[in-house]
């Protein structure tokens, strides 16, 4: 060795911090695939969202990087389990997918796979030096810029997209209160316990 | 490859960041990049894994003490002095026992879930604002989103514990905590948002210095919606804690021990080291963003800052900047545990609701009080102007004629009124626990610092039990 451990650069810190955090999200998205048993699958997707909000922070976007962690790990994932240990009748679930589903997927896999490859070749990104030249405030993602641009540019978008989660929120509600109502009704006749009426007050 | 690396780089926070002041302390102007990486790894090994293990040990022994207190006992008292050395006896005794591993459970993941509980909650300590220059990251940006986003990582921990258990408490507790931990996060975000909308960053080291001109200046007393904000945040934490009253996932009553009941030695001890660590960080947030951060109450430190850190830069001491970081840590540590104290208290004096009273509170009264204190605070943004800046820099925060002169007569008047009715809410509720801790009706009066319990009891209770 040649160079002293002093000789190390910045970007030779940030090169080793991508690999990490890349060779994180990559191999436990291959993990992800390989497995059959879905609460494992939902780890392996914990460890690729914490890679990837890792990338995020290398790109100095950190808002992205806590929204990543929020919403798909701390939010998502959170229901994804929440619907396996609601819903599956044995504790270790297994996906057992037939052989056209194994085919279908991976064709569309690579397909997707060399549509990413030609995008990124085909995109010219900014060098170092251009990237270098802009001025402070236009390098990396303040959030007070990102909140601006939502509630000002972009917010026509935003509203929309609101309102549609809104709109989903409602139904989903509409359709458990209706349900609820039908088997309590069917369930409990007249003779319902007072118990049981407090319970259904209480929910 | 390397040209798309390279490509990343003039953007990455290491490449773009100047050094903190405490790199610059102590490294010097020109460290190397080899430096901060071992400064790094230190502060992570050094500080912090060891500063969150004390931070638990001494709220597991602390958290004994208060409940034996509450139910007119003393607690551990013969490890040490004052029993001070428990959690070290239990910790060495935790060690010692088998690992125990259930035949049917999910062996990968059973062995994983403690470090997934424990991870996050250690992680959160990079944000938390010790001092205006003992923080370890004080460029990130949205340091109180990242503290948020982290916490609500934690409940993976505790979902997969409860179910690689294979055991139908065990699964229970791990719902239980999915559903509270995701409804309770809305609320606890909203009433977040109504102390960070007052402050205008999510910077914690810059909330410090927002609140640095004493008392009035916190930003829990800015306006009437962030003193009730903080309470809301306060009881959502709670819930997005598992600690009582909402503490269903492990409700003793009635799933055995919920999401750990399979748990045993170590790994079992590594949940309450999360759990406390949670506790304490969460009370970080309240410090941080309600309740002034490292800031005395008299502004002394906000008063002091800056010239100290003029000095520095100037080419003076360190130590004067140095001593206000120790004592800023001082007030900022004192501040989380008082909010721990009053975490333990509430677990030791309320009954724990149902499921469905939980979630009845959370939806249908956490939630729609928090979209009110979100609103009204926006209004109050609109309608009543305020000091702008950061005080003792931009304006004097004791002096009335500063805030006439800048037209927020009104925000003055109501933070002064606020932190009235606060400091006198606070007052009496330390002047109830104080006497109800030292009062002579007990029976059994026993002071927290007593070693020897049985030899000094009241002669009428020692006759008595004869």
């Amino acid at each position: 060795m040649t160079t002293s451990v002093l000789a190390i650069s910045e970007a030779d810190v940030a090169g080793w911090l991508f690999y990490l955090f890349g060779g994180i999200a990559g191999l436990s998205a291959v993990l992800l695939v390989l497995s059959r048993n879905i609460v494992r699958m939902a780890v392996c997707l914990l460890f690729t969202l914490a890679g990837v909000a890792g990338l995020y922070f290398l790109l100095s976007a950190e808002f992205l990087a806590a929204v990543q962690l929020v919403v798909y790990a701390g939010g998502t994932l959170i229901l994804i389990i929440f619907g396996v240990m609601l819903t599956s009748k044995s504790p270790f679930s297994r996906f057992e997918p037939s052989a056209v589903e194994v085919v279908l997927a991976i064709t569309l896999g690579g397909i997707l796979l060399v549509a990413l490859v030609l995008a990124v070749t085909s995109q010219r990104f900014p060098t170092a030096a251009e990237v270098a030249a802009l001025p402070a405030s236009e390098r990396g993602y303040p959030v007070d810029r990102l909140g601006q641009a939502l509630l000002g540019d972009y917010l026509l978008p935003f509203e929309i997209a609101s309102v549609l989660l809104l709109v989903v929120m409602i139904g989903a509600a509409y359709l458990a209160k209706a349900r609820r109502r039908e088997s309590t009704r069917s369930a409990n006749g007249p003779a319902e316990s007072a118990a049981s009426r407090q319970a259904r007050a209480w929910s | 490859m390397s040209g798309l690396l390279y490509m990343l780089l003039p953007m990455s926070p290491l490449a773009q960041a100047s050094p903190t002041v405490m790199e610059r302390v102590l490294f010097g102007d020109a460290a190397s990049p080899f430096q901060y990486l071992l400064y790094s790894v230190a502060i992570i090994a050094m500080v912090f894994l060891p500063l969150a293990m004390l931070i638990a040990m001494f709220s597991i022994w602390w958290e004994r003490k208060v409940a034996g207190h509450i139910q007119s006992r003393l607690g551990p008292n013969r490890v040490g002095p004052i029993g001070l050395l428990q959690s070290l006896a239990d910790g060495i005794k935790l060690i010692l026992k088998e690992d125990l591993v259930p035949k049917d459970a999910d062996n990968l993941l059973f062995r994983l879930a403690p470090y997934l509980a424990f991870a996050p909650a250690f992680a959160a300590f990079v944000a938390l604002p010790f001092g205006p220059n003992f923080t370890y990251e004080p460029r990130l940006n949205v340091g109180v989103f990242w503290v948020l986003a982290i916490l609500s990582v934690e409940v993976m921990g505790v979902i997969l514990a409860g179910w690689a258990s294979n055991n139908k408490w065990s699964v229970y507790g791990a719902m239980r905590e999915a559903c509270q931990m995701v409804s309770y996060e809305i609320p606890l975000g909203i009433s977040i948002i109504v102390g960070i909308m007052a402050a205008g960053t999510l910077n914690m080291v810059a909330l410090g210095h927002l609140q640095g001109g004493g008392i009035h200046t916190w930003l829990i007393y800015r306006n009437p919606f962030t003193l009730i904000a903080f309470f809301v945040f306060f009881i959502a934490s709670l819930a997005s804690n598992k600690r009582a009253p909402f503490d269903l996932p492990e409700s003793e009553s009635e799933l055995v021990a919920g999401f750990h009941t399979e748990y045993s030695g170590l790994r079992f001890s590594f949940f309450f080291f999360a759990e406390y660590a949670a506790m304490f960080v969460v009370g970080g947030i309240q410090a941080a963003l309600f309740l002034g951060g490292w800031n005395d109450p008299f502004g002394a430190i906000g008063y002091l800052y800056p010239e100290a850190l003029r000095d520095f830069e100037a080419g003076g001491s360190p130590l004067p900047l140095i001593g206000l970081n120790i004592l800023g840590a001082g007030m900022f540590v004192i501040k989380c545990m008082g909010i721990v104290f009053l975490q333990m208290w509430i677990r030791w004096t309320l009954p724990r609701p149902r499921i469905d009273q939980v979630l009845y509170a959370c939806v249908k009264v956490l939630l729609p009080i928090a979209c009110v204190l979100l609103l009204g605070a926006a209004l109050w943004q609109l309608l009543v102007p305020e000091m702008a800046g950061v005080p003792w820099v931009k304006y004097h925060p004791w002096n009335w004629n500063d805030w006439k002169e800048q037209g927020a007569r009104g925000a003055f008047v109501t933070q002064i009124i606020l932190t009235i009715v606060g400091v006198s809410l606070f007052g009496a509720t330390s002047m109830w626990a104080a006497y109800n801790l030292f009062s002579s009706r007990r029976n059994l009066k026993q002071r927290l610092t007593d070693p020897d319990p049985i030899d000094k009891a009241p002669a009428n209770l020692a006759a008595a039990s004869h």
